[in-house]
């Protein structure tokens, strides 16, 4: 099963099978939930920010496929360290490069639902851009 | 393969007429299981097609040399061949659109927004599929009319025992439902509505897109005043579909699209509308595709409805008999006997996109998500199933296969 080892490789797997930074911060300043309602994946994200609005804790919870409980495990540990504007500014394909799969137009929106999430959080914790294609209308994260 | 009674018929030679089968998906011969959503195309409907366009085309109506006429004659000649399937007493009554979602918006929006209001409630089922959900939902909103859903039993079979509490909340103005779920296969009582509809004065519209396909759809037995199918879904090409309605209800409706070949005179201070079926038929028809519809019928009334229904069920038991054999499967919907060829599951802890990434690489298409069908997703309380969706080309080896698929996705993820 080659095609199977290429996508589901198993570092995508481990994450899938232990997500990372599992659960949501209970005093978190920063939260946002999001899904893709083509495939019913699901994502909450929480934040805790440390001086000068570094992201210090971030815990998520969601239910979905693989691809995209594992992109947002990997996420976390990605994040880690670097301000929200940082984050807000950080490209999908920074994320995608981790993954290191190869995506589909539909698989891609699985793995960059948690991202999406995240920043959307930190839009609503600290004003920081979300991303030009989304228009200003985003409230509640809907990926179509 | 236990599908041991007389075949009705013989799917491994149908099957040679749809030349998609020719090739091979991911170096695996192609199982196609995702018939509900689009059907696969048989030789003798693209040759139609394909033939109209090399001898016959040109815009239809009107025109006065050959070519005009022609086109006409095919795109009548189908029209003809909707009415013969659905048993309506007129071909006027027939409107090509383009699926059946269009038909329902026609309806929802050139009856319905002028006749609803406060008071008025429309009706439809928690299995409906959105394009006869959305469209009663939106038009009720617009008027003030209330909107209710008839709820499901625990084998997904609506329960019918709530209308007389429907009833009592308001004046019945529309009930809407589908002949057939598109998601979990159950075929639902129409007849048994649309003569509650009537005991209500109310309009009943059938969604047979899902139906049409499989079984014989005959409006009159139903008694119902609209219904809409999709060719697509039944061998025939994507963009086209039929409304049929009754013609004293099209007769004294407004129009829904405004534009050419709908009209009867054209003025500054107003413009007069045409007659049945144009009225409703703005711009240049589907013609192609209705020429294509009409042979995808033809293909269908050769092979037998019933044939093809009695087929499908073999089919269904078929495979709820082999998942029933993965105590790690859930599967939804009404036992065998009572639903069309479709089948819903989920894999326990396996999310139903990772589901259908595996068997894609098999070479195995399901369809994994909500089937636009969310009200029902709630109802079952999960985010999406996994859909296998059988048809007249569908052979028991690639239910087997479809098992044999699942065993790998089990041990990939467990």
């Amino acid at each position: 099963m080659g095609e199977f080892d290429q996508l589901y490789r198993e570092l995508i797997l481990d994450h899938y099978k232990s997500p990372r930074n599992h659960g949501l911060l209970e005093d978190a300043d920063a939260t946002a939930e999001g899904q893709n309602p083509l495939c019913g994946d699901e994502v909450s994200v929480s934040v805790r920010f440390g001086e000068g609005d570094v992201v210090e804790e971030v815990g998520f919870e969601g239910r979905g496929c693989a691809i995209s409980q594992a992109a947002t495990s990997m996420l976390t540990d990605l994040v880690k360290g670097k301000t929200a504007a940082e984050i807000a500014a950080m490209p999908k394909e920074e994320l995608l490069g981790e993954l290191g799969i190869p995506l589909t137009p539909v698989r891609l929106k699985c793995a960059i639902l948690g991202l999406g999430v995240l920043k959307l959080a930190l839009n609503k914790a600290k004003g920081t851009p979300l991303p030009d294609e989304w228009g200003t209308s985003v409230r509640d994260l809907v990926l179509e | 393969m236990a599908v041991t009674t007389t075949p009705a018929l013989d799917a491994a030679r149908l099957r040679a007429d749809f030349p998609i089968f020719e090739q091979q998906i991911h170096g695996k011969p192609l199982a196609f299981l995702d018939s509900a959503a689009s059907s696969q195309k048989p030789r003798q409907m693209l040759d139609a097609m394909t033939e109209f366009y090399e001898t016959s085309y040109a815009n239809v109506h009107r025109g006065v040399y050959v070519l005009a006429e022609r086109a006409t004659e095919g795109l009548e000649l189908a029209r003809e061949k909707v009415r013969a399937l659905l048993n309506a007493p007129s071909a006027r009554e027939v409107i090509f659109v383009r699926n059946a979602t269009e038909g329902i918006n026609l309806v929802a929006y050139a009856w319905g927004l002028s006749r609803l209001g406060p008071g008025d409630l429309v009706v439809v089922s928690e299995l409906e599929h959105h394009s006869n959900f959305v469209p009663w939902q939106y038009v009720a909103s617009r008027t003030g009319a209330g909107f209710r859903m008839i709820s499901l039993d625990e084998q997904g079979e609506l329960r019918l025992e709530e209308l007389d509490a429907i009833a009592s909340e308001g004046n019945v103005k529309v009930v809407a439902t589908g002949v057939v779920s598109n998601s979990l296969g159950t075929i639902n009582p129409v007849e048994r509505l649309a003569a509650w509809a009537r005991e209500h004065g109310a309009i009943m519209v059938a969604d047979a897109a899902q139906a049409a396909p499989h079984r014989k759809v005959d409006v009159q037995a139903i008694g119902c005043d609209f219904l809409a199918i999709s060719a697509h879904k039944m061998c025939g090409p994507s963009g086209v579909g039929a409304l049929w309605g009754r013609a004293e209800l099209l007769e004294e409706m407004e129009p829904f699209l405004t534009g050419g070949h709908m009209i009867r005179s054209v003025g500054a201070d107003g413009t007069t509308w045409g007659e049945l079926p144009h009225k409703f038929e703005a711009g240049t028809a589907p013609m192609a595709e209705a020429v294509g519809f009409g042979a995808a019928i033809d293909y269908l009334t050769d092979v037998g409805l019933d044939a093809i229904g009695q087929y499908e069920h073999e089919l269904a038991a078929y495979a709820l008999d082999r998942l029933a054999e993965l105590p790690w499967v859930t599967s939804y919907g009404p036992p065998a006997d009572r639903r069309a060829g479709i089948v819903s599951f989920n894999v326990d802890g396996i999310h139903p996109h990772d589901v259908a990434q595996v068997l894609d690489f098999e070479g195995i298409a399901i369809r994994a998500g909500h089937h636009c069908c969310q009200p029902l997703m709630r109802k079952l309380g999960v985010a999406a199933t996994n859909r296998a969706s059988f048809y007249l080309y569908t052979i028991p080896d690639e239910i087997d296969r479809l098992v044999d698929g699942l065993h790998k996705v089990k041990k990939a993820f467990a």
